[in-house]
């Protein structure tokens, strides 16, 4: 089978460095993963590309990049199911990482963020005997965060690190998960405020690029989502960071409307999250608010209640009952 | 055809155009749509963050309601699509479908499992038929430009969105401009967030988002976007001068409804279809294709 690889080429010593794509025709085989085409490349046509591999089994993590636009491992992503109907696969470099030549890319930024969220055990004093002891049941379902081989791949598809650098990330974050529900560490308290900052769990979309990329089912979106509900749980206060205030309040803010109202009022909810009181942040919407009122865009205030409502009212205090009984 | 319309919340708030223009297509292409009485939020992956049963109890009592009627779902917003989807696998769990259903009995009501959930999209490629909206187009959009945007939860998890069982709703959205004549233009951005989720809490990286697709869609020389997602619309449109005037640069792309678009090539005007109601004007998009305004 006949394939043109195309690959986004980067070579950092000519005079003006800067991207340009390239084309290989190659003959590949139908078991072919894009590693091996690209490897074929290098031994074959152009012993000037450079890319990054090991293991070629999807363990070491080391050949993330972007196939046709999301990131795979190159060694786990067949050629055959990428290409397209005119024989052509788009090669290119993981994203929201420096590139450093080809297909290589800096991965300084990616383990300081992981550094950053303190990926150690910190269980508390005086140390047992032997080893610290963890009952099964609470660790297995760690087993697929633990997994994670660091390849990169959900850094790369972030659509928050796409204009935000400063982001801690899925992968970090996904880590810091991994202490928070380990129940031998005891720094809970202490991480949770760390990850409200800036750049941590409130910074996250929600859009699943991450978890669509992860090629170890880490789900890293669901963590931080996790991680979320156990900052607003467990009391711990929202930090220095505006953003994580508006978090908490969003979250909460929402539950109730729903709750009392069936139905989400996006007004009630700007106000609630933002704060009756908070006048910078009110006159920054009031542009956008008064443009939809103009535009008859505004809910009326007196829409008729959703029938049903009581019900949704009452399942709503019974879960909420459940719920507080059970974290006493 | 005939449905349980799932309208969900924002298009009975901050987006009613898209409410308008639904009604106006549904009746022109044989769809029927008999609303769910008393439906409820899904939850919008918002309230799943903080109380997840809440989450999945309300979208199992909207299963419930509309398995009373017989039909299958329709919805017109991309977020209530995927979040609906996602509980609907939860469901398929009988033991937690049990426990759910507990709660619901108070009211009568219990989900059995398999509800068929769409969005107006999929609807469109997949039981209207896009040679049969092409019969009822009465002109054609050729020579207009438009970019989808898809809103992140109609593609993202793909399992529970079944795309292995429908390949098409990949390219839904391209389908449906190109069979109106239409010219798809590609995008990068065209399944990416739109940055709705985080406007109140980091309104800078929202925005840098709003600004990026939009520029983009410009830049490609889009007459306008094409979302599937009211919550999409509500950034795209709602926060774009805000956007470019972050990034410094001037950003005009009218963003349409998907019932629109349609409504469009089937003749309807742009006040019937509420093309009026956009914050972005709509004017010159509308003119292109031919509308009254
Ligand atoms: S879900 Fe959050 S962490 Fe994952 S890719 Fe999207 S923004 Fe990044
Ligand atoms: S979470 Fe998944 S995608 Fe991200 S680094 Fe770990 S294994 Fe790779
Ligand atoms: S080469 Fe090791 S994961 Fe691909």
């Amino acid at each position: 089978m006949q394939a043109k690889v195309s690959v986004r080429r980067f070579n950092p010593d000519e005079e003006q460095p800067k991207p340009y794509d390239q084309q290989y025709d190659i003959e590949v085989e139908e078991h072919f993963t894009v590693l091996d085409a690209l490897i074929k490349v290098r031994e074959e046509v152009d012993g000037s590309l450079a890319l990054r591999c090991s293991c070629r089994a999807a363990i070491c993590g080391s050949c993330a990049m972007r196939v046709n636009g999301h990131a795979v491992l190159a060694c786990k992503a067949r050629v055959s199911q990428h290409l397209s109907d005119d024989g052509e696969v788009r090669v290119e470099p993981a994203g929201n990482q420096p590139v450093i030549k080809d297909l290589v890319v800096d991965l300084e930024p990616f383990w300081n963020k992981v550094r950053a969220v303190e990926p150690y055990l910190q269980p508390s004093l005086p140390e047992p005997e032997a080893e610290y002891l963890a009952p099964n049941e609470v660790m297995l379902h760690l087993v697929d965060v633990m997994g994670c081989i660091m390849c990169g791949a959900c850094v790369s598809d972030c659509t928050v690190l796409e204009v935000d650098p400063n982001f801690l990330g899925p992968a970090a974050l996904a880590k810091a998960y991994r202490f928070v529900a380990d129940t031998r560490d005891e720094e809970d308290s202490k991480r949770l405020g760390l990850y409200n900052g800036y750049g941590g769990i409130w910074d996250c979309t929600r859009c699943g690029e991450c978890v669509a990329a992860c090629p170890k089912g880490v789900a890293p979106m669901d963590r931080i989502m996790a991680l979320r509900e156990k900052a607003i749980e467990s009391g711990t206060p929202p930090g220095g960071y505006d953003g994580a205030a508006y978090g908490y309040r969003h979250a909460e803010a929402f539950e109730e409307i729903v709750s009392h109202k069936g139905r989400l009022e996006e007004t009630m909810l700007v106000v609630k999250t933002l704060g009756m009181f908070n006048l910078p942040k009110m006159l920054g919407m009031l542009p956008v608010g008064l443009n939809a009122m103009f535009h008859r865009k505004m809910p009326s205030p007196f829409a008729p209640t959703v029938p049903g409502v009581n019900q949704i009212r009452r399942l709503a205090a019974r879960i909420k009952m459940n719920k507080d009984g059970a974290a006493r | 055809m005939r449905y349980a319309f799932f309208p969900g919340c924002v298009s009975r708030g901050g987006a009613p155009e898209l409410y308008q223009s639904t009604i106006a297509v549904a009746g022109r292409i044989g769809i029927e749509l008999e609303e769910i009485e008393g439906w409820s939020c899904t939850g919008a992956g918002a309230l799943q963050e903080s109380n997840p049963l809440l989450g999945d109890t309300l979208n199992a009592r909207n299963f419930a309601l509309a398995q009373r009627m017989g039909l299958s779902i329709m919805t017109i917003c991309s977020t209530c699509q995927g979040v609906m989807a996602q509980a609907r696998v939860r469901l398929e769990d009988e033991e937690y479908r049990a426990q759910i259903n507990e709660l619901l009995a108070e009211e009568d009501l219990e989900y059995t499992g398999g509800i068929q959930v769409k969005h107006m999209l999929w609807i469109m490629v997949e039981d209207i038929g896009l040679d049969h909206i092409k019969s009822l187009a009465v002109k054609s959009l050729d020579g207009v430009f438009l970019a989808p945007f898809y809103g992140c939860y109609i593609v993202r998890p793909s399992a529970a969105l079944e795309y292995d069982a429908y390949p098409q709703r990949k390219i839904a959205l391209e389908l449906v401009i190109e069979a109106l004549g239409a010219t798809a233009v590609d995008n990068d951005g065209k399944t990416r967030c739109c940055g709705f989720p985080i406007l109140t809490i980091n309104e800078r990286n929202s925005l840098a988002m709003v600004a990026k697709h939009t520029g983009e869609a410009q830049d490609l020389g889009a007459d306008a976007m094409v979302t599937p997602c009211p919550l999409c619309h509500l950034n795209l449109d709602g926060f774009q001068s805000k956007a470019a005037r972050q990034v410094g640069r001037q950003i005009n792309v009218p963003i349409l409804h998907l019932p629109q678009l349609i409504g469009a090539a089937l003749g309807l005007d742009g006040p019937a279809l509420g093309l009026n109601r956009h914050i972005v004007s709509s004017f010159d998009v509308a003119l292109k294709m031919g509308l009254r305004v």
